[in-house]
């Protein structure tokens, strides 16, 4: 019992459950800029698994590093376009548009990976990025470890919650952006254009998915699979209620959620094989419709959320 | 500069057509500065087309816009607002999770600065809340506003971009008498200062009393226009509905018993709603009990209590001098309590569905609609045909669907629904909301004929002429509680108005 208890001490532990943690963040980012403009974005698996691709793609055709995230980036915009021009001017159901989006998005991927690739059984490796230590401070003991003896693309991740905190509260574009989520007809009547915020606020997120898959294939596995995506995008969309559609809050969350999943891997070695794994597979999700149980009952979520704009309307 | 004699808005036959129906037609004036004009109107007669056609919310078939002198884009809001055009909308276009400051600067700094200067802002938004009597702290959040404060914040948004126009929709639907008083306050400081001012209202009284000029619109067309100095109210009302308006009449009707009771009830906390605390009414057979009071101040909550969607935590709920236990839609249905809903849209009917469908949608349970656990559509549609004879609706079929009838018409349905069983008990809750003068006589005049039969009828509304000439007793509520009931004629308007405030 005190092994189990011990690995919460161990610094291998909360640097897996940053790296963990990263990807989520991102597409938790994303999410939560789209949501917080009113429009629901259910495409963000399928975007993750075309960034995650995208960017490895990018590195393995012989692009460096950083050029692969814009890539990510730029694709997960393009497919954010696809759902913002269907579900904002057009005013589609934001669901439908939003898992046909995910189908889309992964099938293409798919499709392309075994077009550029089609004689490979496993999946080719490239080189990803490298933990950079950032000096002094990685010297903390766990914590310095732990936060800051990641990679670049970690540190991105905790610098975009802050950029996305700070334009939410402190920029008028951030304050158009909330209001289009809480009352189109307010942002309307103050003579900014509802579908441009939106169709931007959708881009602008739907890039940072692309990003967290990115981080997958870049910073991670260092590969592309099938499958690899697993699920991630809707614990983010989970993530944002549980954030209650604020960035500090999410990034709470992100953590949690990832410390539950690093330290379930660790549980499953320390108990030896006696309780079935697939019960310790569970324990996040479980740990986390508790979590959302307890925090989302009280969340006032954006009012405008689902709700599409028509113009002059009657 | 321009000349003191020069328009500052000017209006050339403006036309708007939605579908088949013609909302404005061929409509022109002029605006000077620092005058008032009211523009006067029943429900559907398109004031509100018009001026969301001047803001730019709508795009006008034909005709121009013109801002001192320089014709409006037609569709931007942007372009009005920079005009110096302000428009105060009858619902408010305000975000209730965010603060009275967030809500006035949005729109008006460039998106791509980094940062904005809220202490800048905030004393700006201060010193026009002063100067303008439009007190509000900038700090606090739409929700917890009264709608008093809501509306001064929506002025403060005009005023806050520097608005030479200002249009205000129906601004005293909402409003209690005394804040309707400090809101001519206002608009008298603004003329003051050079503002120009469109006041639309179906209010004569208060267009009377704010107005320079009167602009009278009657379904779609301009049918007058008068200087308010030498106006009359009959001539106006004339000009508005096109007939001469008689007040109902209301006959003597022997008292009945006492049908419905409630006993110190208090209602659950319901999200944001106001909940009823300690209430005690009685509704008597032959009788109309008028319910006044501004909205929000928990008539929705009698409303759901008396219909039994919503249960008492405390007190009772006596029908015929029994205490019922177990209170819900089906018991209030089968003790004879009738409803006719707020909203007739959102609650009272089911818009995609047939007329049969809905007019049978509160007694299919009953022998005459089903058999064995089979609905009888030969019977639905032979009520809903009935109801559409007696009851004078103007539609297709009973086949068709029912979002597709006008306000007025779909009301007489409901109407029709809710007395035609004979109700004991008539809930009405705003039953004449938004409809013309000739639909409100009809409403009226079966409310009155059910009286007549002897049922208890309870009658709320936000409008307090109507509760004035119906009522027989009238309540006014207030924070969920209720004052002491008055007979006919025993309280001045200034007395139930005081109440409707909270004072007294």
């Amino acid at each position: 019992m005190t092994e189990a208890f011990e690995i919460l001490f161990t610094a291998s532990f909360w640097v897996a459950a940053i790296r963990i943690a990263s990807p989520l963040i991102f597409a938790t980012m994303g999410e939560l800029i789209c949501e917080r403009a009113g429009v629901l974005n259910l495409g963000i698996e399928g975007i993750m698994a075309a960034g995650a691709f995208a960017g490895w793609f990018t590195v393995y055709s012989g692009g460096d590093l950083w050029t692969g995230v814009a890539v990510a980036a730029a694709t997960g915009a393009a497919f954010g376009l696809l759902h913002a021009t269907l579900t904002v001017p057009l005013g589609l159901s934001q669901h439908v548009v939003g898992i046909g989006v995910t189908l889309l998005a992964t099938s293409l991927t798919y499709f392309t990976y075994r077009l550029v690739l089609p004689e490979v059984t496993s999946p080719p490796k490239i080189e990803p990025f490298q933990p950079l230590p950032i000096p002094y401070l990685s010297d903390i003991p766990i914590l310095g470890q732990a936060l800051f003896s990641q990679t670049p693309l970690t540190y991105l991740a905790f610098v975009t919650v802050a950029v996305v905190a700070w334009g939410l509260y402190r920029t008028p574009l951030g304050l158009a952006v909330r209001a289009a989520g809480e009352n189109p007809a307010a942002v309307e009547s103050q003579g900014l254009s509802v579908t441009a915020i939106r169709i931007g606020a959708v881009m602008t997120g739907s890039a940072l998915m692309a990003i967290g898959g990115a981080f997958l294939t870049m910073s991670a596995f260092n590969s592309f699979f099938f499958e690899m995506i697993n699920g991630r995008g809707w614990i983010c969309i989970a993530l944002v209620v549980f954030g209650s559609w604020r960035p500090g809050k999410a990034l709470v969350g992100a953590i949690l959620f990832a410390a539950f999943d690093a330290y379930q891997i660790r549980l499953q070695q320390v108990t030896g094989g006696v309780v079935p794994y697939q019960l310790f597979l569970m324990l996040p999700y479980v740990l986390s419709i508790l979590a959302l149980v307890l925090v989302a009952r009280r969340a006032t979520y954006p009012k405008a959320l689902m709700v599409p704009y028509q113009k002059g309307e009657r | 500069m321009t000349s003191a004699h020069a328009p500052v808005l000017r209006l050339a036959s403006i036309t708007k057509r939605f579908g088949p129906l013609t909302a404005n037609d061929s409509i022109s004036f002029d605006l000077a500065a620092g005058e008032v004009i009211a523009l006067l109107g029943e429900n559907g007669a398109g004031k509100t087309t018009l001026m969301n056609i001047l803001f730019g919310h709508y795009v006008a078939d034909e005709g121009t816009v013109e801002v001192f002198g320089t014709a409006l884009p037609p569709g931007d809001p942007r372009a009005a607002l920079d005009a110096g055009v302000g428009m105060v909308h009858q619902h408010f276009t305000l975000a209730d999770n965010m603060t009275v400051l967030e809500n006035i600067a949005l729109g008006t700094e460039s998106p791509w600065r980094l940062s904005f200067d809220r202490r800048r802002a905030t004393a700006r938004i201060r010193a026009l809340a002063t100067d303008f009597g439009l007190e509000v702290d900038p700090a606090a959040t739409i929700a917890a506003l009264t709608v008093g404060e809501r509306q001064r914040v929506e002025i403060l948004k005009a005023l806050y971009r520097d608005a030479r126009i200002l249009i205000l929709d129906e601004p005293t639907a909402v409003l209690t008498p005394i804040e309707t008083e400090a809101l001519f306050a206002t608009l008298r400081k603004l003329v003051a200062k050079g503002l120009s001012i469109i006041f639309i209202s179906h209010k004569l009284n208060e267009v009377l009393a704010i107005s320079d000029r009167v602009l009278v619109l009657r379904s779609g067309k301009l049918s007058g226009e008068r200087r308010t100095a030498g106006a009359t109210r009959q001539e106006l009302a004339a000009l508005m509905v096109g007939q001469e308006v008689n007040p109902p009449a209301v006959p003597e009707v022997a008292r009945g018993p006492v049908l419905l009771k409630l006993y110190g009830v208090s209602t659950g906390r319901n999200g944001t709603r106001q909940r009823l605390d300690d209430v005690s009414l009685k509704l008597i057979g032959g009788e109309i009990t008028g319910l006044a009071g501004v909205s929000g101040n928990g008539q929705a909550a009698l409303a759901d209590l008396i219909a039994g969607l919503e249960k008492p935590v405390a007190g009772t709920v006596e029908i015929a001098d029994q205490t019922v236990d177990d209170w819900s839609p089906r018991t209030a249905l089968s003790a004879g309590i009738a409803r006719i809903p707020e909203d007739r849209h959102a609650v009272g009917t089911i818009g995609d569905m047939s007329v049969a469908e809905n007019v049978v949608i509160e007694q299919y349970r009953s022998p005459s609609f089903s058999k064995r656990g089979f609905l009888d559509w030969k019977a639905a549609r032979s009520f809903a045909e009935e109801l559409i004879r007696d009851y004078d609706v103007k539609c297709p079929s009973p086949e068709a669907r029912i979002r597709l009838l006008s306000g007025g018409n779909m009301q007489k349905l409901i109407l029709g629904r809710a007395l035609d069983p004979d109700p004991s008990v008539i809930l009405a809750n705003q039953p004449t909301r938004g409809l013309d003068v000739g639909a409100i006589s009809y409403v009226h005049g079966r409310l009155l004929a059910a009286r007549q039969r002897g049922a208890a009828i309870l009658l709320i509304s936000e409008d307090l002429e109507e509760i004035m000439a119906l009522s027989d007793r009238i309540i006014v509520m207030s924070k969920g509680r209720l004052s002491v009931p008055s007979a006919r004629g025993e309280r001045s308007v200034r007395d139930i108005a005081e109440l409707m405030a909270g004072h007294g």
